[in-house]
């Protein structure tokens, strides 16, 4: 059991990942914010991330000489992917907000306002 | 300062190291559920930025030192600001609220709840490397180089793509963010 809480290994990386994960679908799933929603995503964004680098770094580390970088590159992608996708919802919300006069996502019921 | 932490986190027998990964974790995970319990966006943003450090000191962890850095400038240096002015443009008082009602509160708990169960009942049985050590990255190792090497080769035509994919996002943003006439 020490020995499980002493050694720091790939489990524990998931496990800090999955909680991340439940903590960014909760709050996509309760935020009324627009924005608040967003956050959810780049939590759950964040803990894919580390799924990638974790496995990266124990289950494939590749040679000595030369460790494996592949979940690395994976996890940069989807910082990319992260940033683009952050600017466009906050465009899209910018429009709902002119639109609505509001933030909340209950009241956008209706395509054309 | 950065060697430093590289060194500590990367020695398996280091005593500091398991020390220092329950730290970084409770802080990535505590500032996490605080955005969940938050009602106030502004605290949301700031929780958010806690985590993305909280989650760069984990790629320190796991020998991902440039990845921490790309971490801390492109996440908590562009994409929260981003956010931080998408709160400003978007609302009349920065510190209003929209409460949600208890029951759909609960309901996303239980949802969010049930997945990360889920998960961990899946990670107890499957085959996962258990308490294998980190194999240390050997001295003189050059993260940097081999990942900039990677992306002009084999990660050629995904970094083309994420290039091309910037520049449509660019365009997009600022057209749908533009300013109507009425």
């Amino acid at each position: 059991m020490s020995d499980l809480l002493l050694t720091i290994s790939l489990p524990h990386f998931l496990v800090v990942s999955f909680l991340l994960l439940a903590a960014g679908i909760s709050t996509m799933l309760t935020k009324r914010n627009a924005i608040g929603i967003l956050i959810g995503v780049e939590l759950v964004l964040n803990a894919a991330a580390i799924n990638f680098v974790a496995f990266n770094h124990y289950g494939w580390p590749g040679v000595r000489a030369a460790p494996a970088i592949d979940g690395q590159m994976f996890a940069i992608f989807i910082i990319v992917l992260a940033a683009a996708e952050a600017s466009v919802a906050l465009a899209i919300f910018l429009n709902f907000y002119n639109n609505f006069g509001s933030i909340d996502v209950e009241r956008a019921d209706d395509l054309k306002a | 300062m950065i060697v430093l932490a590289q060194q500590v986190a990367s020695h398996p027998l280091s005593p500091m190291q398991p020390l220092l990964f329950y730290v970084f974790a409770a802080l990535t995970v505590g500032s996490a559920w605080a955005i969940v319990l938050s009602q106030n966006i502004i605290r949301m943003a700031v929780y958010l930025l806690t985590t993305l450090a909280g989650v760069a000191a984990i790629y320190f962890m796991l020998n991902a030192e440039f990845l921490a850095a790309i971490q801390l400038i492109v996440y908590a240096g562009g994409t929260l600001i981003l956010i931080v002015f998408g709160v400003m443009l978007t609302s009349k008082n920065p510190f209003m609220q929209l409460v949600t009602s208890p029951l759909e509160r609960a309901l996303g708990l239980f949802i969010a709840a049930s997945v990360a169960v889920m998960a961990m009942v899946a990670l107890l049985n499957s085959p996962v490397p258990g308490g294998a050590a980190a194999p240390a990255a050997p001295a003189g190792h050059d993260h940097v180089a081999r990942i900039g090497r990677a992306l002009l080769s084999d990660y050629l035509v995904p970094f083309e793509l994420a290039a091309v994919l910037l520049l449509v996002v660019m365009v997009a943003a600022a057209y749908m963010a533009r300013r109507t006439q009425r």
